[in-house]
Parts: C-alpha cells; structure tokens; sequence
C-alpha cells in the first residue's frame, strides 16, 4: 500500500501521459492534438524532476563549511533543455496549423482527409 | 587542430544556419550552406582516417571530462555514417540549387537553407554523439529542421504530412527522452560507455528492461521500420524533391545507426538479443516491411510514393541484416546503410530533375521520356538496377552479402523471402523503366519534342551520386571493409 | 596474354561508334571491323599461350569481401572466346549489308550495345570464378534488351517484357541464391577442376537442389520451362537473332553451365550424388517438345528459335549427364551448333532482305531466285541435324557415345529421335526452295536472280564453308578439349 501511495507522483506521471496520448489519438483537431503531445511532454518532464528529488534535499548550492543535502541537479538541467525543445515543437506545430488553415479553411483532420481525397494523385 | 575535430564537426554547419538567416540572400546563403557542408564532409574524412589510424576517439567537448560533461565518441561505424550524412547532403546540396529555385519562391530560400544546414547538424551530432541525452537533443533539432523542410513542399498537402510525420515523429522522440530517463534512474549516468559497464550491474533491472522498450520504439518510429512507417510516404512524396532526396539519404539512416549503438554498443549485443529475443520483434518487422511495401510499391503512381515505400522496405532489408546479430549479418546491414543511402538520394534526384522539366512525377504520363530524357533516365536506370540488386551496382555487394549471412544462419527462409522481394523490386522498377522507353500505344503518346534536359547543375551532382555508386558496386570491398570492422567494434562493445 | 584484354577491343570502339555516328557510317563500320579483328587475334594469342603450356589470367577486383573479379583462360573459355569474336566480325559484314538493305533505324545504339554485349560474352567466356561469370551474365541479359526491343514498337515492348522478365527473374531468384549457397558451403567460388563441392557435405537431396537452382537459373540455356524469352527475342533485328540469339547469349547459358558441372560441382559428385537424374528428363523433355513446337511454326525465325531451344538442351543433358566424353561432346556442339545455326539466321535475314518473306510457306521456289542463300541453308540444315559432311555430326556422336556410359539407352534414343524430327522441320524448306514451282511466275518464266546484298552473301557463304570444314578438320578444336583437367 505504501508502496502505491507512495510513489503518487508516478502515477500522475502516467495520468498525464495517458491523457496526453489520448487526446493525440482521438481528437481531429489539430490544435487539440498539440495540446495533447503538450500534456505527454510535460508528463516526461515531470517524471525527470520527480527522479532528481532527494528526500530532505534542497537548492545545489555550496555553503562554505556546510554539509547539504540537496536535490540532483542533472535531471533539472536536462529537463531545461527538454522544456526548450517541447516549446519549439508546439511553435512549429502551431505555425504548421496557421498555414493548414490558410490552405485547407479547416483545422478538422477529418475534414482535411475528406479534402484531400477529392485532390488528384500527388 | 586535428585533436578539435569532432566539435568543428558540428559547430560548423551550426553556426552558419544563424548565418544564413542573417544575410537574408538566397544564392549567399546556399553559398553558405554548400561551403559548410563541404567542410563537415572534409572533416569527417578526416576523422575516418583519424579513426582508423589509431582506434576509436573519444573527446570531451568543452573540456569538461566524461561523466560531467558531454563526451563525442567516434569509432569507425559512426565516422563513416557521418561522412555519408555529410557528403549526401553536400551533393544534394548542389542539386537543390536548381531544384529549390524553381520550387521555392525566392523570399524564403534563406529559411529553407538554415533549415537545412540545422537539419545537417541534428543528424550529425546524432551519429557522433556519446551522450545518451544529447542523442535526443539532436534528434529534435535535426526533426523540427526537417518538419519545416517538408512544408516548403509546393503542394499543400506538404503541410498536413509535415504535421501528421510532427506528431508522430515527436511521441517517437518523447518515448526515447523517457528511456533515457529510466536509464539514467537505473545507472546514474547518460554517458554511453559508462551506461555500456553499469547496466549489467544495476540494481533496477526492471527500469532498464522498460528503458529498452521505450528507447525500441521511438528509434523504430524514427527509423520508419515496418509498421511504424506511416508518416514517411506522404512526407516524402510532398517535400520538396532535394529535400526527400537529403532525407532518404540521411535521416533515416541515422536513426538506424541509433538502434545499432543502443542494442550493440549500450545494452550489448547478448542483453538485447540474448536476454530479451529481441530479433523476436526485428524479423517479423524486417520481413513484413521488405515483402508488404515492396508490393504496395509495385502498385503506386506517383513515382515519388513508389521510391518511399521501396525505401521503407529497403529498410526492412537493413533492419534484417541487424536482426542476425551476427557480423556477417551487421555487416551487410551497414553496408546497405550506405549502399541503399547511394541509390535513393540519386533515384530521388532523378524525380527530381523530371518534376523540373515535365512538372510531375505520375508515372503513366511519363511515356517515351527516354527520348526527352535520356541523362536523367539513364541515371534512373542505373539507381533503379541497384535497388534490384544487379550485379556491379551497390544493390547487389549489399544483397550478396546479406543472403549470403541469412545462409549462413540457417535461416532459408529469410534468404527466400529477400529474393521474393527483390523481384517485387524487378516488377516496380521495370514497369517505370518500360513506361520511360516505350509509347503506351501504337499511335500517339508524347509527341517526340526534342531533347529538354534538366539543368546541369542538377544533372552533375547527381552523376556524381550514380558514379560513387557504380564505383563501390565494382570495388564493394572497400565499403564492406569498413562495414565488417564496424560490425565487429559493435559486436565487441565500447574498449 | 592477359585475357582482360579481350574485353578492350569491343569497348574501346563504342567511342567511336558513338562519335562517328549515322554521318560517317563506313568509317563507323570500319571501326567495329578492325575491333572485330583485333578481338579475335586476342583470342587467338590467348590460344597459343594455353596451347604452349600457359595460364594467362587477369588481376582481381574485390567486388565482395571475400570474393573478386577476376578472369583466366581455361580450355572451354578460351574456344568460346574465339567463336563468339570470330562470328563477330562475320556478323558484321553481314549486318552492313543487312541493317542498310533493311533501312533499320537507331543504328548507331544497336551497334554500341552490341559492343558492350560482346564484351560482356568475352567476360562470361574467361570468368575465372562463379561471381565473374554471374556478373557477365547479367550485363548480358541487360545489354541486349535494348537490341530486343530496337523496334521500339508495342510488340517489341512484349517482348522485352517476356525477355527480361524471364530472364532477370530465373537469374536473382535461382542463379543468385546457387551461387551465395555455393559461397556458403563449397570452398571457394572459383572454377577449380574437380569442383569445390566435394568435400562440401551437402547430401544428395541437397546437391540436386543446388543443382537444379543452377540449371533454372540459368535460363539462357532455354530449358523448359523457361524457354518463352527466346522466340520472344526474334523481333530483333536478324543480325541480333544471328549472333546472340544462336551463338553469345545463349552459348553463354550452356557454357556457363558446362563450366558449372565440371568446375564447380565436378563430374565425379554430380555421377556420385545423382544430382542429375532428376534434370535430365527435363532436358530430355525440352528436345522432344521443343523439336516438336518447331515442326508448328511457319514463321522462319521462329522455327529456328524452337530448334536452338532444342539443341541447346542436347547440351543441357552432355553436362548433366557428366561423363567425360559427353560434356566433351557438349563442348564441341557449342561450336558445330553455332557455325550452323548462324547460317541458317543468315539465310533468313537474307530471304527477308531481298525478297521481304518470312513466312516458310511462301518461300516456294525462292531457289532459283536465291541459289547460293538456299544452297548455304542446306549445308547449315545438314549441320543442325548432324549428318556428314558437316560438322554437327561429330559432337552429336560423343554426346550420344557419353550418354551410353551410363547405362542406359533412354538418352541416345532421345537424341536420335530429335535428329529425325530436325530432319522433317529442317529439310523441307530447302526443298521447297528448289523443287517446287515458284507462285509467282508464269509457267515457263525464267526467275531471275535476286540474291541478298553481296556483304550478306560473304558472310554467308563463309560460315556455310566453316560447317564443311569442321567435318574434315575439326583437329583443333579437340585437341582444345584435350586440354580441359576433368579432375
């Protein structure tokens, strides 16, 4: 027992993840579906940090004379990273729908599909 | 000088994508993007040689040593998969001067060339790269190049498969940023070497039994490997031609070259197929994706549709020979790498040149284009024998080989199934070959208008494929030298 | 002499076909004849080394990690050699006259992939090693396609259809497979006499598997059921049908399998482990059958191409059946069998230039109008079906004196019976030709004479002479053989 309510913040790591992966696969909308792949990142991210977390730890910052116990600041730093990278996969991805829009007057995937089918081969 | 060379490697083509979008000039900025490509292709020759003068180097990048820092870790595999990344994109380079000019309105030539030039970095950096984590930061800088490139596509649908390959390329790339994850949970390290001596020994057996998994299906989503290959027909048919040419050469080649350093090299050749039966997964993929696309190949009819799914089935063929685990079978695996690397981007170059002139790849319409053609043809010819695997193309030093380890393993059926394929090969190459040479009917057809050849500024860099080809289809064993010593550094782990 | 030089005389005159073009077209003529000659005396230099003791070979060229490409005389090698580069220059003052009494277009890509196809069968003919002659053939089957399909109409596009469907498809999906399983359990690849399979541990159902991927692969043996692509081949223009569809390219399907047998399986495994017994009634079948087909054809090539799909399995069954006398005897039937047969495609191609028939029925008294064409024909005819005072007779005799080595009379009684058959769809025509009355003259109207364009009738009748002259002198050639290390 202590062990599932122990280890919570996995299983809001897989709460998110599975809703994020969800809304990817069911949702026609494009802008919900980015937000999908947003929710499933941020899950990552999540699962990262809550690694790093060492208990009692705090800030990684050296005191002169001092032992501290802090957190592992890796995770965080690589999870900075990965926050950047996230960020411009949503920007493309939003301006790839602006243009969709412009081009297609939708941002329906089945719609876009039904368009699509009318068009000639390549 | 010589010792900076893995970090000139990267920095290069990095820094001149800002570059380019600073001089807002198209033909500057392709001056640019060509000069650094060039570059990276010197240096990677360089490090080849480098590599195999006095064994595998390892450098630490800032100065900053191994585990603290970011460590680039280049054997011979990785310094020839550079090279080939490196010099395909020079070629091609050349090519999409032309090619680009025509497709691409003039404004957006620079975007299109930093685009490309951070492209270029990704996959490099993916391929030299020790660092597990920084594998997957390069791997996205190299697919968020590469989705933009894909919408400078002409058609609009260019647009919907750049979105649809984001999505999908994105949660292949999120699963590998969460097998890194658990391996660093289970390990305490990213480095590649020293993940290589702790996984054995980790306390968290599960954790890196769950790394494995994540990390093979987001490398098997990048890697286009039969049946997570859904993104790449559109993606490849709707890109610009130079750009599906530079992606079929390179791209998922390095996402190959991925699962090669993973299962051999991180978790070790008995782990992944020992312990886990990991061919179990491989072969099935490998043979579906070699015998399912080259038949939906056959029935294609848009020429750029039928090349991308022979590539995902030429894949399969990579992808089998890894499946063996045995040198021979890596061997011809890698070897294919290159080889097929070879042939795609000039098959996709010679679409390339007859979109150019004729406006469209529909292969019914391309009756009698031999006469109007012919350079370009004949190129198509000579790429499209290799994909069948004729004698003295590339095509065939890799399927020798790689019948000839499926034999060696026992396992027939595998060296029958290959065979099948490649005259589904015969079938699909033969048919555009025929259509190119002959009137469909017996009056009427194109009405003969003379030569219109494609530019030379296309046409050469693309001979210039097609003749690497044919050099390395007659002296194979120089490329299978190289790809049977990288099959036994793979084999034998990191020293 | 190092046989890689006969590889340089037919390329080195694509050059200057491609230069000198339609424009110059004697000068383009010249060219390939003094290449025609050169290649030949090539040959003819690598004869006098083999005979005065020698191996003259060729470097390597690493195609594979373990295996390369690489080229050397032996004795098979050496007399295809010269056959197919003598009939080469033959065939090339036969096709001046012939592709310019016949208006032919596209003559300049015709004689250039002529070129590279001969170079090709001067590869197939010194393949030192399985991989080499693999490699000739393909660039074979490839550089004739476009001399198929020189028509460029939708027949010839069926027909190049058929061609390298059957042939492409036979080579990748047996030939290919044979030689990688040969690599995985034989030796070597290398043509080393007495085989490398000795001491390969394939059992016996294995090694008639191996074989039997060998004798379909090579389709160019025309075997049935994989003969369709050589009646397919006679839209060709005749010159094409002459040379390589009667002589290279198919010579180079039997020769390779010959080259096979005795050095790569060796003849003492394939009598050992009874490979052969399952493939010979196949051969067998194809002679009788093919024989037969021939009978119903009254298109003239195409009754030629029945009967060389025939002959060409009299030599399937010599090496099959794997004595000494009998793959000697196969050896020999490239030879007689090439010198009457190219006669007869001769004759064929004259019958169509001059009189523009190819229809046998209708070639009724042509020869009074064409006495020397008719006469030739039936000295080839009489080659063909292997009655003195041609050559034919003497390789058919060790064929059929090989084939009761083994004990049986079954294979003897096979080849006599198609001898009968090549008499009665052989003889008649030109009989007809000179005994029955020409239809379109007046009863009592004198024919006058309409012979071929005269470069035609030399080479005619100088082919027609070699079937007379291999009966009474046919000492250099077995005395070639006589050289060949069975074991």
């Amino acid at each position: 027992m202590t062990q599932l309510i122990g280890l919570y913040s996995y299983w809001v790591v897989i709460v998110l993840m599975m809703a994020g992966l969800y809304i990817m696969i069911a949702r026609y909308n494009l802008v919900k579906k980015v937000i999908g792949l947003g929710l499933f990142q941020t899950s990552i991210f999540y699962l990262y940090i809550t690694m790093g977390k060492v208990e009692g730890g705090t800030a990684p910052i050296l005191v002169e004379g001092k032992e501290l116990v802090y957190s592992n600041p890796l995770p965080h730093v690589l999870i900075l990273t990965a926050i950047v990278v996230g960020v411009a996969t949503s920007a493309v991805a939003l301006a790839l729908i602006v243009r969709i829009h412009e081009t297609y007057g939708s941002i329906e995937e089945d719609e876009i599909k039904d368009i699509e089918a009318m068009e000639p081969d390549a | 000088m010589t010792e900076q060379l893995p970090a000139l490697q990267i920095l290069i083509t990095m820094l001149a994508a800002p570059v380019c979008v600073l001089v807002r000039h198209a033909k500057v900025s392709w001056a640019i993007a060509f000069g650094a490509n060039v570059f990276a292709f010197w240096v990677a020759w360089q490090l080849l040689l480098q590599v195999q003068d006095t064994g595998a180097i390892r450098y630490a990048l800032g100065g900053w040593a191994a585990p603290t820092g970011i460590e680039y870790y280049i054997d011979t595999v990785n310094a020839a998969i550079v090279m080939l990344v490196a010099g395909i994109s020079s070629v091609v380079l050349l090519y999409a001067y032309s090619s680009v000019s025509k497709a691409i309105p003039k404004a957006k030539h620079y975007l299109f060339y930093a685009a490309w030039l951070l492209c270029v970095t990704g996959l490099m950096g993916i391929v030299i790269t020790g660092d597990a984590f920084n594998v997957f930061v390069f791997l996205e800088v190299s697919s968020l190049a590469t989705y933009m490139l894909i919408s400078f596509g002409d058609d609009r649908r260019a647009l919907t498969a750049s979105f649809r390959y984001l999505i999908l390329g994105s949660v292949g790339a999120s699963f590998i940023l969460i097998g890194i994850g658990f391996l660093y949970a289970a390990t305490g390290t990213l480095n590649m070497i020293d993940l290589a001596e702790r996984i054995p020994d980790s306390q968290s057996q599960r954790a890196v039994l769950v790394a494995f998994s994540f990390i093979t299906i987001g490398v098997l989503i990048k890697a286009a490997v039969f049946p997570l290959h859904a993104w790449l027909p559109n993606a490849y048919t709707y890109a610009p031609v130079a750009v599906t040419a530079f992606l079929a050469g390179t791209a998922t080649k390095v996402s190959l070259y991925v699962l090669l350093r993973f299962f051999f090299s991180v978790f070790g050749e008995d782990y992944s197929f020992g312990q886990l039966f990991l061919n179990g997964i491989l072969l099935p993929a490998a043979i579906g994706g070699f015998l399912l696309m080259s038949l939906v190949a056959v029935f294609q009819t848009d020429l750029r549709r039928m090349l991308a799914y022979s590539s995902v089935a030429q894949i399969g063929y990579i992808v089998a020979g890894f499946s063996m685990a045995s040198q021979a079978g890596l061997a011809a695996g890698i070897v294919h790498i290159v080889n097929h690397a070879l042939i795609k981007a000039s098959l996709f170059m010679a679409v390339g040149c007859i979109i150019y002139r004729v406006g469209h790849a529909h292969i019914p319409s391309l009756d009698n284009l031999f006469k109007r053609m012919p350079f370009t043809c004949v190129a198509f010819m000579l790429s499209g024998a290799g994909l069948i695997g004729i004698p003295l193309t590339v095509g065939f030093v890799s399927k020798f080989t790689l019948i000839g380890a499926a034999m060696d393993e026992g396992w027939w059926l595998l060296a029958a199934l290959i065979l099948i394929s490649s005259l589904l090969a015969v079938i699909y190459i033969g048919r555009v070959v025929e259509i190119m040479l002959f009137r469909q009917s017996r009056e009427g057809g194109q009405a003969s208008t003379g030569m219109a050849e494609a530019p030379l500024s296309m046409l050469i860099p693309m001979y210039a494929l097609v003749i690497v080809a044919l050099y390395f289809g007659i002296y194979g064993s120089e490329t299978l030298g190289v790809a049977n010593e990288a099959a036994l550094q793979l084999l034998g782990g990191f020293k | 002499m190092n046989p890689l030089w006969a590889l340089v005389p037919p390329l080195a005159v694509i050059p200057f076909i491609l230069l000198l073009g339609e424009k110059r077209k004697n000068w383009r003529e010249v060219s390939i004849l003094v290449a025609g000659v050169a290649l030949f005396l090539i040959n003819k230099s690598i004869y006098n080394d083999l005979m005065a003791g020698g191996t003259p070979q060729s470097g390597e060229i690493g195609l594979l990690a373990d295996y390369t490409l690489k080229l050397s005389a032996e004795p098979m090698g050496v007399m295809f050699g010269l056959l197919a580069s003598f009939l080469w220059v033959v065939t090339t003052v036969y096709s001046i006259g012939y592709m310019r009494g016949h208006h032919e277009i596209n003559q300049t890509r015709f004689y250039t992939c002529f070129a590279i196809a001969l170079a090709a069968v001067m590869g197939a003919a010194y393949a030192d090693n399985l991989l080499t002659l693999f490699v000739a053939y393909e660039v074979i089957t490839i550089s004739t396609f476009p001399l198929v399909t020189h028509a460029g109409g939708v027949d010839a596009k069926k027909a190049g259809r058929v061609y390298l469907g059957i042939l492409m498809t036979t080579s990748i999906g047996f030939l290919l497979p044979a030689i990688v399983w040969t690599a995985t359990v034989g030796s070597s690849l290398d043509f080393v006499p007495g085989g490398v399979l000795a001491d390969s541990g394939l059992s016996n159902g294995a090694m008639a598997c191996l074989l039997g991927l060998f004798v379909f692969g090579i389709a160019k043996a025309g075997i049935m059921p994989f003969h369709r692509w050589l009646p397919a081949a006679m839209v060709a223009p005749t010159p094409v049908s002459a040379l390589l569809h009667a002589v290279a390219v198919v010579k180079t399907g039997v020769f390779s399998l010959l080259k096979i047998v005795t050095y790569t399986f060796g003849i003492d495994t394939v009598v050992g482990s009874g490979a052969a017994q399952w493939f010979l009634p196949v051969a067998a079948f194809t002679v009788i059958v093919s024989s037969i087909v021939a009978f119903t054809k009254d298109n003239l090539k195409a009754r030629l191409a029945y009967s060389t799909i025939s002959q060409l399995s009299y030599i399937v069954m010599a090496a099959l059946l794997a004595t000494v006398m009998s793959v000697s005897g196969g050896v020999l039937h490239i030879v007689m069998h090439a010198f009457g047969k190219i006669t007869l495609f001769f004759c064929a191609g004259a019958i169509l230039v001059a009189l523009h028939k190819s229809e046998i029925s209708k070639l009724d008294g042509i020869g009074r109008r064409m006495p020397i064409t008719m006469g030739a024909f039936f000295i080839g005819a009489v080659s063909i079906i292997g009655l003195p005072p041609a050559g034919g007779v003497w390789s058919k005799l060790l064929i059929a004196g090989g084939s009761l080595d083994t004990g049986t009379i079954i294979w003897a009684s096979v080849l006599m019976l198609s001898t009968l058959l090549n008499i009665a769809y052989l003889l008649p025509i030109p009989l007809r030709a000179f005994f029955k009355p020409d239809p379109s003259l007046a009863p009592g109207e004198k024919a006058t004479l309409q012979e071929a364009p005269p470069a035609c009738l030399w080479a005619i009748v100088l082919t027609a002479f070699t079937c007379l002259l291999l009966f009474v002198y046919p000492q250099p050639l077995t005395e070639l053989i006589g050289l060949i290390q069975w074991r």
